[in-house]
């Protein structure tokens, strides 16, 4: 009897494996499909010329040559932000905020509300206060600084995780040996939360090179080689929903500009779970 | 012992690093205020006066900036986009944790991590190349409410097995051993235990989608049809709020701007209620912040 029930249940768990398994492989079909379609549309026109040349006749003609550097741009910009900015408050709050007091309630909700904010309220929010307050205009320096601020939560989660790592065992043994703070956080902490803060920040840059919504009004749509800070220059991301939606026969480009964004994004994403194992491998 | 009560020795670098590191946790600070801020002055002349921001009609040259239709339809987009993804979600991130071989179960999320990090305007540049002329065959225009559901949900989906994938490992390695030894079948466990175990982390995760899709503007705007009015059926075209104000922002002046950024305040305390939701419901059922898998998941 209980031999029976046995086997009826595992009868019904082969079943429910197969029908799951025939569901999981057809939800893969969607993305590979996805993909299949921007490489039948993009390829052709992909080439070195496409990458190195600066687009023409809004981007029907010539390549995404200096679209790229002014991605490159916010994105540095955006790092260079985020960065010192973001690791000083993980470091605060894994060095100097008392786990459970009000302080670190108050940062963790700051965080969460922050990291929750839609992004094209970042992009007014931007638009407002850097374009127009500070009177950066519609630049480059304004896009990643807007940028920076989005995906500052991200980064700060991150590089917080890995700091939280570092063995207890460290931080007595520094304290024992009469080593200050600063000495501690240079020399120990930071280099063995290494592998984590790269995480975050390739995290952070994955965030920002898809992000388009933020970009529109506060770097621009100019297609022109960035000359400065200063310049309004546009992403790849918004290059393609431009080309997409603003510029009949587009689309061509638009695939192409797309494959070169998913190549970027899924190299970034694969960087990061090489990272996160390194980070993960070391605490352990 | 928690990092912050070891004592270390104090000479004047650290009183310099302290200084340092509370000025950088205060500007995080300040960055959320600013927000809060800007948006509130830039849209109070409009949000704290009766200006009809109520209303269903939108025609900026008129005067007339009734933001209700686009909250509508913001709302019923994000709502059908979880009503087309939660369920696939579970039973994907169930498929890959209890009946997949271990290997292709991994293999399996790894594969939705790079569907997570595949830009949004790449999502929606496939609904508007693919998706919105295959469903104008049978029912035209194709942009439309139904087309930036699905593309919504495309776009969650991920993410959303991943997360629900954490939720049923921790479930799963505190139930399931008991549950084999009472000869139960891994798909009556999984129904009966794991996923009401496991529910109070679900939920929140759950919900930080829907204030994902809420916000998301891109892969909305290039698919929906962007048409102002009350959606009379799933295949009639909609704007979103987020769309709205990405159509609009670049050419608006005065009041209409004032509109604009009402209704990003509109999305800024939706979001944020949400979030917030989310976050108590985790907090109360004893789980970590319901921010805290969102890091892991990107």
């Amino acid at each position: 009897m209980r031999v029976e029930a046995l086997d009826r249940a595992g009868r019904s768990d082969r079943l429910h494996g197969r029908w799951m398994g025939l569901l999981a492989m057809l939800t893969l079909l969607v993305p590979l499909l996805l993909i299949g379609e921007l490489l039948v549309d993009g390829l052709p026109a992909l080439g070195a010329d496409f990458l190195l040349s600066a687009p023409t006749d809004a981007g029907l003609g010539g390549g995404i040559g200096s679209v790229l550097v002014s991605t490159l741009w916010v994105l540095a910009v955006c790092l260079g932000v985020v960065l010192p900015l973001g690791l000083g408050c993980a470091l605060f709050l894994v060095e100097h905020v008392r786990a459970g007091s009000r302080l670190e309630r108050a940062l963790q909700l700051t965080l969460d509300v922050l990291g929750g904010v839609p992004s094209i309220v970042f992009g007014l929010f931007g638009n407002r206060f850097f374009a127009v307050e500070l009177g950066l205009g519609f630049s480059i320096l304004s896009g990643g600084l807007t940028l920076a601020c989005m995906v500052l939560p991200l980064f700060i989660r991150a590089a917080e995780q890995s700091l939280r790592q570092c063995p207890t065992g460290y931080r007595q043994a520094a304290a024992a040996l009469a080593l200050s703070r600063w000495g501690f956080a240079r020399r120990i902490l930071l280099p063995t939360a290494a592998p984590g803060i790269a995480l975050g920040v390739v995290l952070a840059s994955g965030r920002a090179l898809a992000e388009t919504a933020v970009l529109l009004f506060t770097a621009g749509y100019v297609t022109r080689w960035p000359g400065s800070w200063f310049d309004s220059g546009r992403t790849l991301a918004v290059h393609i929903y431009d080309l997409a939606m603003n510029v009949s026969g587009g689309s061509t480009n638009a695939a192409a500009t797309a494959l070169v964004l998913l190549v970027l994004a899924i190299g970034i994403q694969a960087l990061a779970v090489a990272l996160g194992r390194i980070s993960r491998g070391v605490s352990a | 012992m928690s990092p912050a009560s070891i004592s270390f020795r104090r000479p004047s670098a650290d009183r310099l690093l302290y200084r340092a590191l509370a000025v950088s946790a205060g500007a995080v600070a300040a960055i959320l205020a600013l927000i809060l801020v800007y948006l509130t002055a830039a849209s109070a002349s409009l949000l704290f006066a009766d200006a009809g921001l109520w209303r269903l009609d939108w025609h900026p040259s008129l005067g007339a900036y009734g933001l209700l239709a686009m909250l509508v339809g913001s709302l019923t987009v994000s709502a059908l986009a979880l009503l087309f993804a939660v369920p696939p979600g579970l039973v994907l991130a169930i498929w890959g944790r209890f009946f997949a071989p271990p290997w292709l179960g991994g293999l399996y999320r790894g594969a939705m991590g790079l569907l997570a990090s595949i830009p949004s305007v790449v999502y929606g540049f496939w609904g508007l190349v693919t998706l919105v002329p295959w469903l104008n065959r049978w029912a035209p225009p194709g942009a439309s409410l139904l087309a930036a559901a699905l593309v919504l949900a495309l776009m969650i989906l991920p993410i959303l097995v991943l997360q629900a994938d954490l939720a049923l490992d921790e479930a799963r390695r505190r139930h399931l051993p008991a549950a084999m030894a009472l000869g139960a079948s891994v798909s009556g466990t999984v129904r009966r235990v794991l996923l009401p175990t496991a529910a109070p982390e679900l939920l929140p995760a759950v919900l930080l989608q829907l204030g994902r899709a809420l916000g998301e503007t891109m892969a909305v705007l290039m698919v929906a049809g962007n048409v102002v009015q009350l959606p009379a059926t799933i295949t009639s075209p909609i704007r979103t709020l987020t769309a709205n104000i990405a159509l609009e922002m670049a050419y608006a002046s005065g009041a209409h701007q004032t509109a604009l950024f009402a209704s990003g305040w509109l999305l800024l305390v939706l979001v944020t209620l949400i979030m917030l939701g989310a976050r108590a419901m985790a907090g109360r059922f004893g789980a970590g912040p319901a921010g805290e898998g969102r890091g892991d998941a990107r």
